[in-house]
């Protein structure tokens, strides 16, 4: 099967330093893959250039939409991006604080909508239907991620996790194939991450959304993932199984640092 | 005690500080200098006073008491207390006596209050009203509001046949409908796609210059120009934001600033083009089926015209900011990367905002050169453009009613204090330095419309 995301030889560099050195990464349809590694490794760095906030110096970046041609993605603006399908999160919450729980999903939909400056004036029939569908899509996601409560509330207004969360309802509604998660559990605590755990997985097995999330907290990327990459100093220095990975010795002395003789 | 004390210090230095434009005047026909020690008495009496209440209301706010009756407007001030609220006391003192280093009070955020979709007439009690200012309790319930709506309809209707509205009265009123335009307009590009605009005024001298000249040279009528002003003045929006599209925030204040200055240069300068500063005249006002009108006549129909013209204006931006597209400039305005990577073209909104905003000042200003017959570079200063920005914010940005409240307070005013005008400057920024401290999300503050479902149909009402 094609992969729906194929990064080949991704190189970034600012100015003299190299942020990323060729990485590879394939994400399959139907998988949860993890990108790890420790602080600075080049992580967000990689989300950045596959959702075009940051242009590439080196690799390509290839996507298959489900049912749709393999399309190269360097060079696309980043709105051009999410309209492909490949939705993101923010390692810092990046929602609109000032803008309702609903709105906030309800942005997501402005991709796959239509409605221009004269349909907005004139409310014309096909106007409002489309009105009614954002809406009512926006809702059925806040449903299924629990915040159906809330839709009336200020974004800034919702306790950390469910800001988490939000966001994650509001890169749902862009429709995507891929979401991009970076960082989900960053600031929860053990009840929240397991609750975002089985999010994910419901996401991934009901909607049919392959996953390619950012984590520190091992205890959910061991748990979750299909296969893991690891990444340090921008070079990829492993890849595999959750277990695969757990008893790499490359991956231990990352994280761990060499073991001193005796 | 300490209070008494900190009030008289506080009356001395206002005594000090007004004395030049207070007390001397120089009388440059017989070389004289007036001393009017009076007014310094009644600043100084007015001061100590005014610090005690200045006091009371910084600690009222810090206690996080809702009801504040800022001097500037009627409404009441709902903000999270400030983390400086114990304080306040102190905080007052040296904020005015100047001498000792100024902390202000960190401003409270632009607060949006979502209103309970309750428009089927019920009102729910207590708890969810409870907490939010009477303004908005009055604009979210139309069993309150409804029946003012209509007092103010005919009102507006009748006033011009009134035996006292005079000419000028109209006019001091149609010109205010007019800043109620300009207002809204400029309140798409501020308030709600959040772009700082110092250049408004250009795209109102392109609507203004656009009529003189079209019917300069080619005679064209009142009726025909209105529309193409506000084409052009939409074609020299999306002009201008084009270059201005990756600029955020100061820089893009100091463009737009420059670019209005850059107009008004051309105006003055170009004599060819546009007759320099001695301007057009002889522009005819609007005309009614060929029917001839005198002076005053002409007013009141300009009046009515300008209350059509703001209806339209309020029913569009009502209309533009519940939509996809007005969603998109509020997202935009609240977080650009965000709004870009969840898919809104940020280059396509931007410029939409502006063309939109600036198509209403284009339309005020057609309507302008028609009321005056006179159109000249001076009309177009930078003031003129700080004077609608302090509309939108003084109303609150990204509120209809506020940008239509602060367009009336700050038009209507100096006209009717006439007696103050001298000060009216000093009026000006006292009302907005209290606007700022007391309220800064203006007036009204934008409200998020809400949405109510019922059961599992997403139903909208």
């Amino acid at each position: 099967m094609e992969p729906l995301l194929d990064v080949q030889a991704l190189t970034m560099s600012f100015g003299g330093l190299r942020a990323l050195d060729g990485v590879s990464l394939r994400v399959q349809p139907g998988e949860v893959v993890a990108l790890i590694g420790p602080n600075g490794a080049g992580k967000t760095t990689f989300f950045n250039c596959i959702t075009g906030i940051y242009r590439p110096s080196g690799g390509d970046i290839f996507v298959t939409p489900p049912g749709r041609k393999r399309r190269r993605l360097n060079g696309l603006k980043t709105h051009q991006v999410t309209a492909q399908g490949l939705a993101r999160t923010f390692q810092n919450i990046r929602l609109f604080p000032g803008m309702t729980v609903l709105e906030n999903v309800m942005i997501g939909r402005h991709c796959r909508t239509r409605a221009g400056v004269l349909g907005a004036i004139l409310r014309d029939p096909q106007t409002r239907r489309e009105e009614r569908e954002i809406v009512e899509r926006s809702y059925a996601i806040l449903e299924k991620i629990g915040l159906a409560d809330q839709v009336n509330e200020l974004a800034k207004n919702l306790p950390y996790g469910d800001q988490r969360r939000l966001e994650i309802a509001r890169a749902m509604a862009t429709e995507p194939f891929l979401l991009l998660l970076d960082e989900p559990a960053a600031g929860m605590n053990p009840r929240e991450t397991d609750a975002l755990e089985a999010l994910i997985r419901r996401i991934c097995d009901e909607e049919g959304i392959a996953v390619l999330l950012i984590e520190h907290d091992m205890r959910i990327v061991m748990s979750i993932s299909n296969r893991i990459y690891v990444l340090d100093y921008g070079k990829k220095i492993a890849s595999g199984t959750a277990a695969e990975i757990w008893e790499n010795p490359v991956v231990i002395k990352a994280y761990l640092g060499e073991e001193t003789e005796d | 005690m300490t209070q008494i004390r900190q009030s008289l210090v506080i009356a001395l230095w206002f005594m000090f500080l007004t004395f030049p434009i207070l007390v001397i005047r120089v009388n440059t026909i017989e070389n004289i200098i007036e001393w009017r020690w009076l007014n310094m008495l009644y600043i100084g009496a007015g001061s100590f006073l005014g610090s005690f209440a200045w006091r009371y209301f910084l600690a009222r706010k810090g206690q996080g008491t809702r009801k504040i009756a800022a001097p500037g407007g009627t409404a009441a001030a709902a903000t999270a207390p400030p983390e400086t609220g114990p304080d306040g006391n102190d905080l007052s003192a040296s904020a005015r006596s100047a001498g000792k280093s100024r902390t202000f009070p960190s401003i409270p955020e632009v607060e949006a209050v979502s209103a309970p979709a309750d428009l089927g007439g019920v009102l729910t009690p207590a708890p969810a009203y409870a907490d939010k200012p009477w303004l908005h309790r009055l604009l979210d319930s139309p069993r309150l509001y409804r029946p003012f709506l209509i007092a103010l309809a005919v009102a507006a209707l009748v006033f011009p046949f009134l035996p006292f509205a005079s000419t000028y009265q109209i006019n001091i009123l149609t010109n205010a409908l007019l800043y109620v335009m300009l207002g809204l307009g400029l309140n798409i590009v501020v308030g709600l796609a959040g772009l700082l605009h110092l250049g408004y005024v250009a795209f109102y001298a392109v609507g203004a210059y656009s009529y003189a000249l079209l019917y300069y040279h080619f005679g064209i009528g009142f009726w025909t120009a209105l529309p193409l002003g506000a084409l052009l003045a939409a074609l020299f929006g999306i002009l201008l934001g084009f270059p201005v599209l990756r600029l955020r925030g100061d820089y893009l204040a100091i463009v737009t600033l420059g670019f209005a200055e850059i107009t008004r240069l051309v105006l003055e300068n170009w004599n060819e083009f546009s007759f320099g500063p001695s301007g057009i005249a002889g522009i005819p006002r609007p005309g009614l089926f060929g029917w001839e009108m005198d002076l005053h006549a002409a007013t009141i129909y300009i009046y009515f015209l300008m209350i059509v013209l703001c209806l339209l204006t309020i029913f569009v931006v009502n209309r533009l900011q519940n939509s996809r597209i007005g969603r998109a400039w509020v997202a935009l305005r609240e977080d650009e990367t965000a709004c870009e990577a969840m898919g809104v073209n940020p280059t396509a909104a931007k410029l939409t905002a502006f063309a939109l905003g600036s198509t209403w000042a284009g339309l005020a200003g057609v309507v302008f050169a028609a009321k005056t017959t006179f159109v000249n570079p001076a009309s177009f200063t930078f003031l003129e453009s700080a004077m609608i920005l302090s509309i939108v914010v003084l109303g609150g940005m990204g509120s209809i009613v506020g940008v239509i409240i602060g367009a009336f307070i700050l038009i209507l005013m100096p006209e009717y204090l006439r007696a103050f005008s001298e000060y009216r400057m000093l009026l000006f920024g006292l009302i907005m330095v209290v606007m700022m401290i007391f309220r800064p999300q203006g007036i009204v503050s934008g409200v998020r419309r809400s949405y109510e479902f019922h059961r599992e149909t997403g139903e909208k009402r």
